[in-house]
Order: structure tokens, then sequence, then C-alpha cells
């Protein structure tokens, strides 16, 4: 189960014509796959789409009263696959993942499935995970298209706009018997606002149909002489189909007046930054009526040749705003025009920077630099020669404000990993670590410091393959999650260590679901699902796959005993891949779902024991050991009101989830005592209070007689 | 194609945007900055305006430096186009749900003295980065407040993580309740809760966090510079009990405490207080007579800077670590009492205690008559003997009558510790450092107060106490070549912060190359 439930929202899928739907631009999508008569829908979760399939898992009820068939796929390349379903049926299909990451995986079965075409609409909805927030390279997904030839959507980020697109991607697709992408930015996945909802439609034909009445046609399956036919097909009869549709349905927009001496060209996605900046030019009104002509690309792959030239026709000078690099749509422009022959200065890159996310103060700078060059006149006095630049309020500041990277969360059961990898390096000495994505990349961060290459999803241990030789005295170390183990690790990384007879060290991460997209269930999560097959042990795989060393630890917080384990894979004289599977459930998660239960239990009057960490503040010395193994955010320091103090002393916050780490890390470091763990029961039985009060009794006159014969302190 | 009309309605550059309004809010990632947002949209939408939120979810959630945004217009009918993303110099209201969070929205640029109201918690969420130094890594908050002043046209700042903890709830409806109050939007406050009712969860408890940040914020309260640390002035009275003997000659001790100079004597007790209350009052005699050694070589022309640095160490040296003392801690009525707090235990609950120990040989050894301890450590197969015998975690339940009992043998040596191999280590230590202090006091002031100063190297347990030793040594080797600089303080002081700021020793390595260079 997801980490944020949608079981709410979801009902507003089941909305009606003409009612006003209000919520998240993800939301929106999903609503119009099923406005738009989809039959199947798949994908893999990450960020910033995951939510779209979060939504979808909860909305499994609504979808099965429709007839459409969900699936939460094992990888993106297995989403794209799924598409196949629309090369002879026609039968709507939509996938999603994020992107370039999902692309680069999917792009072997994205160049089969656009070679061959399709019948059924076929939609790949990509969440573009570039700019602030990103956890990835910075990449484009532009190129995917052009390379595949497949259509790329990038609407205006409103909801209107995006659902419009949902549909016109469909309908794209089966005109030019080709996929198309639909390209969403990370805020625009998030951002909320509202449409006018349309009934929900069941697929003309579903899977099962399909399935009752199967069909083939050789000329759609990519093999020769079929694939010297697709390429060709491509070029006389889906792109002129496309270009049709795109052309005749008004695909892209038009803004502003239709004489001028200037104009902008930009992608669909960029549009709410470009108005912001003309109403910060006093150039467009709240509204988004413009004084600078815009030529808005809601398609911006394939461009429309004659509406960009008959925008630039009577243009002085055209500017591209094109997020991202290379400038492949300012670039194809420039080549339109100049075999036209036309005298438009173009320009895009220059006014605008070359990398990097279009933010306000960027879009504001570079339009306004555009304008001026071009249009001074539309300018006020201010804005076409600004004073000298104020001072920078902010003066010293980023001295003191410290960089707050994400980190493992409270009670992480990754973080005892980590710590043991930190102490076995300690004794060992530092080792080649290879990290994988995931919540365990945090492991790069301070405190632990640990990992040196991240190279793909599955792909740690694939990583440190080059590291294997008996001349080294020392083995490499790699790390992968159970979403990556899963998503292709089990192959690409485990099944070639074994071939390879590599003797590195792997260790598989395995908290139960996929952690770092929102928790969604995988092949071995440990919860019922009631759509999918869970419970499949990691150890299981891997011994089925050869790897003859395997320890299973369960629980992961003993950090001694996770400790042992890696010193001795990484000391055995057993040759082959030695695999650790570190098993403990996400602390969010489990969290999540014991909560509401343990409250119950007490409610009811049911005997519940609730763990929580402390620091005895008069034994802590104020080293901070503890916290260099550890960076848990409920493990902070404080300022004791004592003059005789320098530094301030360990403390754990309230919200402390007791996961033990702490008290773990100091016995396995030998650090102090001063950790303690306070377990409160909760509705304890008679005998457990009676006893408790007889011990209590007993000890306090211990207690109080020993006090009673020296000096004590108290502040009052 | 469809061509919209041009409706140019304002003269060039003029901004348009007048009329929305923008809210941004950075937060530390599980602070609930969602549900503000989502709270902020429904009370906008309440009062007929149109909004639109956006945010950048994704790993930065994970306890990372967050960004929410939300515009907002009186609803016209006609569609208004909204940015998605902040602008520097274009936000209206800042909502900062962190101390250090408000600093990085100034740095943006996010805070204009022009426009705009800056909301924020005074609280602090330390970064990583400045809990893991060996001392005290703690960024400046002084700055942010002092910054945030002048950045912002108007600053709601006070501490709304506590109020949202004394209300059992988290600190978005804290903030939600100062937004209300700061009257930066124009809602009244009726919408605001009718919003946190409808939302269904917690609500008794968010509307009480809402309606006391809404007062501190519509009586405008802001945290000055300083406001944030306790102030020295509340300190409180200190209340001594015992047998009437000891009192008696407690008192005589505080006496002697007053004989010294005046502003000697809050460090003196504190320090007197601390050396009784780890061992007994003739421990307090004996610290006594070492801080009148300094004070003896001390003047009033330096306002008894090294007396009272003097009274400081001594005190900590004296009062070093050792398994007796926690034992001793751990079982304290006042410590009891201290736990049940912390872990908001009322006191008839049942609570279990457990108490995590690592002894290794050399705690052992220190926990021995002087002679037999040493005997041991000076036979390395006995030493190892004893380790492997002693050294592993040992879990101790001081809730149990057996747990209990340990620590209490434990503790009952305290009457002998002084005749303890530890004791011998660390007197003699401790006679060597005042010594050396003094000494150099006597050659160079400044010089000889650092070396008192320098002490604060030697703190924690087992290995970190013995890389606090070899800190200290690796500092003080530089001593020699310092006396006589007129700099001599100033590079004592460098070296020693050097050490303390990180586990290892590359930095105080670093400097020290640079002190043989500069020979």
């Amino acid at each position: 189960m997801a980490e944020r439930s949608f079981a709410k929202e979801v009902q507003k899928l089941k909305m009606g014509e003409g009612e006003t739907f209000r919520g998240e631009g993800i939301l929106a999508i999903t609503k119009a796959l099923l406005e738009n008569g989809v039959g199947y829908v798949g994908g893999y979760q990450g960020a910033p789409i995951s939510h779209l399939m979060d939504v979808l898992a909860d909305a499994q009820d609504i979808l099965s009263e429709l007839g459409v068939h969900f699936e939460a796929s094992a990888s993106e390349a297995t989403a794209t696959a799924m598409l196949a379903a629309s090369v002879h049926y026609p039968i709507r299909g939509a996938v999603t993942f994020k992107s370039t990451v999902g692309l680069n995986v999917a792009s072997d079965a994205l160049a089969n499935l656009s070679s061959g075409g399709v019948t059924g609409g076929a939609l790949i909805i990509v969440g573009e995970d570039y700019g602030e927030g990103s956890s990835i390279m910075q990449e484009r997904s532009h190129s995917f298209a052009t390379k595949s030839q497949v259509w790329l959507l990038d609407p205006r980020p409103n909801l209107p706009s995006i659902v419009k697109a949902v549909e016109n991607g469909f309908e794209l697709s089966e005109a030019s018997n080709t996929p198309v992408m639909l390209q969403v930015r990370i805020r625009c996945c998030h951002v909320h606002g509202q449409f006018e909802a349309k009934a929900n439609k069941r697929p003309q034909m579903n899977v099962a149909d399909a399935l009752d009445n199967p069909r083939r046609d050789l000329n759609r399956i990519v093999l020769p002489p079929a694939s010297f036919l697709h390429e060709q097909e491509k070029i006389t009869k889906r792109m002129p189909a496309a270009v049709d549709y795109i052309r005749e349905n008004e695909l892209n927009e038009l803004f502003g007046p239709s004489d001028a001496k200037i104009g902008i060209v930009l992608q669909g996605g960029m549009y709410n930054g470009v108005i912001r900046a003309l109403q910060r030019l006093g150039l467009a009104d709240i509204h988004g009526e413009t004084q600078v002509p815009l030529y808005v690309l809601n398609v911006t792959y394939p461009l429309i040749d004659n509406e960009i030239t008959d925008f630039c026709a009577d243009k002085d000078a055209v500017l591209v705003v094109e997020e991202g690099q290379p400038n492949y749509i300012e670039e194809a422009i420039g080549a339109m025009l100049y075999k036209a022959g036309a005298t438009t200065r173009l320009t895009g890159k220059g006014p605008l920077p070359e990398a990097g996310e279009y933010t306000g103060q960027i879009m504001l700078d570079g339009l306004r630099a555009f304008i001026r060059d071009h249009e001074p006149g539309l300018l006020s006095d201010r804005d076409r020669a600004p004073n000298v630049p104020q001072a920078d309020i902010s003066g010293d500041l980023a001295a003191t404000v410290p960089a707050r990277p994400p980190g493992f969360c409270t009670g992480c059961p990754e973080r005892p990993i980590f710590a043991a990898t930190k102490l076995v390096e300690n004794e060992l000495g530092e080792h080649h670590i290879a990290s994988d994505i995931g919540c365990h990349l945090f492991s790069i961060m301070p405190p632990f410091g640990l990992g040196a290459t991240t190279m793909g999803y599955g792909l740690g241990p694939a990583s440190a393959s080059a590291f294997n030789t008996p001349d080294a005295s020392r083995r490499s170390i790699s790390f992968v999650g159970d979403g990556g183990f899963w998503h292709n690790g089990l192959t690409s990384s485990i099944g070639n260590a074994v071939f390879n007879q590599n003797d590195g060290v792997i260790v598989i991460v395995d908290n139960y679901y996929s952690a770092a997209t929102g928790g969604q269930d995988i092949l071995s999560s440990r919860a019922d699902n009631r759509s999918k097959s869970t419970k499949h042990p990691i150890a299981d795989a891997v011994k089925g796959i050869g790897v003859n060393w395997v320890r299973q630890i369960d629980w992961t917080y003993d950090v001694g005993k996770m400790a042992d384990t890696l010193k001795e894979a990484l000391t055995t004289k057993q040759d082959g891949p030695k695999v650790i599977v570190a098993s403990s459930e996400c602390m969010l998660n489990r969290q999540r779902r014991e909560r509401p239960l343990v409250k119950a239990k007490i409610d009811e009057g049911g005997r519940v024991v609730k763990p929580r960490f402390g620091v005895d503040e008069d034994v802590c010395t104020g080293d901070h050991a503890c916290i260099r193994l550890s960076g848990c955010p409920s493990l902070s320091v404080k300022k004791l009101d004592d003059p005789l103090r320098d530094d301030p002393v360990a403390h754990i916050d309230q919200s402390c989830v007791g996961c033990g780490n702490c008290g773990e890390v100091a016995d396995a470091a030998v650090l102090c005592p001063s950790f303690y763990r306070a377990d409160t029961v909760f509705n304890p039985g008679r005998f457990e209070r009676f006893s408790d009060r007889l011990r209590r009794r007993v000890t306090g006159w211990m207690q109080s007689r020993r006090e009673a014969r020296i000096l004590t302190f108290q502040e009052q | 194609m469809g061509v919209a009309e041009l409706t140019a309605d304002k003269g060039h550059g003029t901004d348009t945007t007048g009329d929305i309004i923008k809210l941004a809010m950075l937060a530390v990632g599980g602070q609930g900055g969602g549900v503000l947002t989502d709270w902020i949209i429904g009370v906008a939408e309440a009062n007929g305006y149109r909004a639109q939120s956006t945010s950048v979810a994704g790993v930065a959630q994970r306890t990372g430096a967050t960004i929410y945004y939300v515009e907002m217009t009186p609803d016209t009918g006609r569609e208004p186009v909204f940015s998605l993303t902040p602008s520097s110099g274009d936000v209206d209201i800042m909502i900062a749900a962190e101390l250090m969070e408000a600093g990085r929205a100034i740095i943006r640029g996010f805070v204009t003295p022009d426009r705009t109201t800056l909301i924020m918690s005074s609280h602090r969420i330390l970064a990583v980065s400045e809990k893991t130094v060996p001392g005290d890594g703690r960024r400046d908050a002084g700055k942010v407040i002092e910054r945030a002043a002048t950045a912002a046209k108007r600053v709601v700042a006070f501490d709304m993580e506590s109020e949202a903890v004394a209300a059992g709830t988290v600190i978005s409806a804290s903030l939600f309740g100062a937004l209300a109050g700061s009257g930066a939007l124009p809602f009244p406050r009726q919408s605001y809760e009718d919003i946190v009712r409808e939302s269904g969860r917690g609500v008794d408890a968010s509307l009480r966090a809402f309606s006391a940040c809404f007062e501190r914020a519509a009586a405008g309260e802001r945290v000055g510079v300083g406001d944030e640390a306790p102030s020295g002035a509340a300190r409180k009275t200190l209340r001594v009990d015992g047998p009437p003997a000891l009192l008696e000659i407690w008192n005589a001790l505080t006496a002697r405490t007053e004989q010294m100079p005046e502003r000697i004597h809050e460090m003196a007790l504190a320090g007197l207080r601390k050396v009784v209350d780890y061992q007994d009052v003739a421990y307090g005699e004996t610290y006594l007579e070492r801080l009148e050694q300094a004070i003896e070589v001390d003047t009033e022309n330096n306002n008894w800077r090294f007396s009272i640095e003097a009274a400081k160490y001594i005190a900590n040296a004296m009062v070093y670590d050792d398994i007796i003392r926690v034992a001793d801690l751990k079982l304290r009525t006042a410590r009891s009492v201290r736990v049940r707090d912390e872990v908001a235990a009322d006191p008839e609950a049942v609570l279990h205690v457990t108490e995590y120990f690592h002894p290794r040989a050399q705690e052992v050894c220190g926990t021995l008559p002087s002679g037999l301890g040493r005997w041991i450590e000076n036979s390395p197969r006995l030493f190892a003997l004893l380790d492997r015998m002693v050294n592993r975690g040992r879990r101790i339940r001081t809730d149990t009558m057996f747990g209990y009992f340990s620590l209490w043998v434990l503790g009952a040596l305290r009457p002998v510790r002084r005749k303890l191999r530890r004791h011998a280590v660390e007197d003699a230590h401790v006679k060597s450092w005042l010594e050396l202090a003094i000494s150099t006091r006597a050659r160079d002031y400044e010089l000889g107060i650092e070396v008192l100063v320098s002490r604060r190297l030697i703190k924690g347990y087992s290995d970190t106490h013995m890389r606090g030793y070899s800190k200290y040594d690796m500092v003080l080797s530089a001593l020699d070549r310092l006396e006589g600089r007129p700099d001599g303080a100033e590079q004592l002081r460098l070296l020693r912060d050097a050490a303390l700021s990180e586990e290892g020793t590359g930095a105080l390595e670093t400097q020290l190359a640079r002190l043989d260079k500069m020979d």
C-alpha cells in the first residue's frame, strides 16, 4: 500500500458530465483517461508521477467497473511493452513513468512499438523530472521522441489543457498510427486547479474482447522486410497524418496581436512562466491577454512548418523559449526559416540561458533582454535601462544557513545498515562502494559519506563488476534496493555477478516497499495485497539465480549483527558473489500502518508497549559521535543551561519512534552509556502493576537511603 | 488557429499582477507542508478566490528542504494565468516552517522589504552538518532573525513548533493560525477554522494550535536577536539537602567561594557543586584548593579571566566520567523523574528502562584498586583475557530488581573512588595540566588561559575519550613553540578549534603544519 492514500480523491473520478473537478494535475490526467475510453493502464512509479500510479491503484474498483485493466508494471520497459496491446487491436492504452530515466529503460520497447505502429491510441505519460525538486540527471525526453518518431505533447500547465491533451493524444495516435508521449513537468503534476468533467466512457474494445478474438498482421511486426517498410511508412504516411491532425485541430495555439514586430515561440509547458514574465513587464494582463504574439507549441514534435513560417513571416525577431538542452526546437526552426529564405532574427539560447530550469527571474530577465534588443518601445523606462541592481538583501546569510539535503527519515531501517558499514570500514579500511537508486542512496550524504557512483536503477552491483580481480586484497561493496532488485537488478546485477564469478559483496536493502517513490508494493513486500501477488522472498530469488553465499538479516537495527555479517562477507574465503539481504520495514510506512492499530488497541484497553529513546544529559559529554553514526532527525543537540558546559549535548525529541538504532550504535561502536530506552506500558495487567509498584517501593527505599546520606542538589 | 483578441488595459511597464496574492512556503520534508497548502487553497476558494498551488514533491520530502507555492486572486469568472514558481522579489507572503528555512527564503530573494510578510517559526531543526561537529556546530540563529527584520516588510516570528507540540498536533496548524492572525490574507478567522474542521482529522488539537498562534500573530509578536536562547536572568536558586554535618561543611565551602573575587563566584559555586555532587565534600575542598592556587597567581587587572576559566575546567577535569558516576546518575531520583517527563509518562505508569552499557577491560581496570589495576594494564596477556571476559554490550533493565541492584552496587563504590586506578591516572593528569597552565600563565597570561581551555578537548568515553586525550596532546605539543610569540594564545585557540571541528585530526594537522611553516 502506498504512503499516501487517495481513497477519498478517487471518488472524484466518478464525476459525470458538466461537474467541476477540483484537484491535482495528476488526478485530472487519470480522470481524462477514463473520459476517453482507455482500455488498459500501466506504469512504473517515480516522482513526479508516483501519485498517478497510487491514484490508479486506489481506483481499482472504479477501473474494473469500467472494464479497464490496470497493472503496476515491473519496469518502464514492461509498461511500454504493454502498449503492444494497441498494435493490432483498437484498444486505447496508456502507461506512465518518470523521465528521462523511465524512457532510458523503456527505449527498447518504445523503438519496437513505434516501428510497427499502433491501431488503438497509445499514450505514454512522462513526468519530466527536470529542475528544482528533481532527483535525476538533467536531460530531456525530447530526443526520445525524435529518435523513435513518436509524437510529443507538452500542454500548457493547467488542468483544462492537460485534460484536453489526453483526448488529443489518443486521437492523434489513432489518426497517425503512432504512439504519443504526453509530457508533464514536476509542478504541473502537482498543480491544483479545476476543469469541467465529462462522463467516463467504457473502452470500445477491452482486453477480454481482444483475447477472445486474436488478430495478427505480419506487416506490423518488427522484422525485415517489414522493418524497412515501417521506416518509409513513418515518413510517407504517419508523419503527414500527424501534421494534418495537429493543424486541423489547432493543437498549437496563438495568443496576442496578429501584427507585431516580435513574437515568442514556446513549449506549452513554459506558457505560465512566459505569461508571468510578460505580466511583470506590463505586457500581459492577469488573464494572459498579451501584447506580444505567442505561438504555443502544445505539440513539440513534430513541428508544423508552415505554422511556424507564417508566425515568423511579418516579424523582425522571434524568441524561442525552450527549456533544457540541446535546443532541438530552436535549431529546427532555424533550419526551417533558412530554407524558407526568411529574414526574421531567431533567438532563444542567448537571452535565455543554455542550461538549467527557466525560473521566474530567469524568464523575466530573458524576455526583457529580448524585447529590449528588438522592440524597446514596449518596455517602460525602468525595464529599458534598469537602475543599478539592488544590493543583495541577504548579505552574508549564505554563510550562516546550512545546506539541507534529503536524508534518511526518523527510524529508517537503512540507517543501521550504513552505520554498520561505517564501523566495518573503521576496522577494515575504506572500500570501493557502488550505490544504486533509492532511499539508500542517501548514504552518500553526511553523516555517512558512503558510496562512489550511481549508475542506474538496479545497476549498483553491475557498476562494481569491473572490480573483480584476485590481485586485490579488498572486495568491492555494492548496494541495491529491493525496488531496483526487482526492476532489473536480479538479472543485470546478481545474475551477472554469478555468471562472471564476481567476488564482491552485494547488500540488498529490503524495506518491504518501493519506498523512495512513495511506498508502493513490490514482489517481496510482506503485506497482503488484494490485486497483486506479494511475499516472494528476495533471498529465494538470489539463491535461485545461483548465489551460494546468502545471508538474510531480518532486523537491520541489530547493528552488531549487521557489521559482523558484512565483515564475514568481506573476509570469507568463499568465491563468487556474497549477498546480504538486509530486511526491515520502511519506518514511514510502518508508522502509517501501525499507529492507528496501536491507538485503537490502547483505547480498547489492550496492553501496548511503546518504545522511545532518550539521552541522559548529565552523562552525555557532547562529542556527538553518536550523531556521526546516525543523522536521525529526532536525534539532535541542545544547549544546557550550565555555565560549565561548552558544547551542546545530544537530545532525542518527541518524534522518536524507538527504532533502537541509537542504542545499538552506542553499543556496537562502544560510544557511551548516555542512551536509554524507555518503554511505556499502556494498560498493564493487574499483576504487572502490582509487581511494578512493589519493586519501585523497594528501589525507592534503597535510593532514598543512599541519597539521605549525601548532599543532593536541586534547582528550583 | 484561433487568435485571441488583444485587450491591453494597462500601460507599458506596470506589473499587472497586483491583484494576485503570491504565497510561498519553505519547510523541511515531513513538516506537513502539503496539508497546509491544501488548507490555504480551501480558505481562498471558500472566500470566492481562484487559487492554484504547486509543490515539488519527490525525494526532498525525505527530511530535505521543500518548497510550496500558492497564488490566488478574486474570482471574476475569467480564468487567470498563475505562475507555477515563485520569483525573487515577487512574493507577498513567505511562510518559513523553520528558522534557517526563513534564512534560505531570504537568500533566494523571496523576502523583500517592499512587500513581503514573513511568517516564520523561530524554532530550529538542526541540519545534519550542525549536529555532527564534535564541538558546537550550531549556526547563528541571531543572524537570520537580524536579517529578517530588514529584509521583510513585516515579520511574524515566534516558536510555532512548541505551540503545535503543546496542542498535540503538527506545525502546519500553527502556521495556518499565524497566517490567519497576521491578517496578510483578507479572509475572516472563521473561514480558516471551518477549513480545519472540514479536514476531519485531529481537529481539536489543530484548532488549539491554530488559536494560540492566531492570537500571538495578531498581537504582532516577533522574537528579537537572542530571545531564542534561554536567558541567564531566569537562573534558578539552588536547594541543597543532606545530613546536617555535611550541610555545615558545604556552607563552609560556599563561604570560601564568597571570599574569592566577586567575578569568580558564579563559576566557582557551579564547579564546587559539580565536584561535591560527583564525589563528596572532601573532593570539593580539593577543588577549592586547586582553584585558590589559580586565583593566587591572577590579578584583577585581567578581570580574573584566568581564574574563571580555572574554576570551570578544574571542575570538569575532576569530574571525569567513569562507571561509578554513570551507575550513580542512572539511579538518581531526579533522573527517573526526568525520564518520565521526557517520554511523557505519568508518575504511576509502568515504564521499562533499558540502559546501554559496553564495558571493556580498560573500564574494569579503572575500577580496581590502583595497584591491581595498573598490574593488569601492564600485563598484555592478562589484559586481553580480561577484555575477552567483559567486552560486550550489556543491556541493563534498571526497572528490574537485578538491573537496579547491579548498578546500585557499582554506585556504592563512590566512597572508595579515590583509591581506584582510574582516579590515580586522572588526578595525575589534572595536576600536571594545572601546573602547566599556571607556569605558562606566569609568562603569558593569555596563553595560560588557552592551556586551561584546552581541557575542553577531553570528553566522552572509551575511544572518544582516548581521541580527546590525543587531540589534547597534539594541541599542547605546540606550546613550547608558541611561548613568547605575541599571537601565541590566538594560535593555540586556532589549534583547538580545528581539533573540535571534526572527528578526525585532519584539520588539526593542517593547522599544525601551518604553524611549522610560520616558524
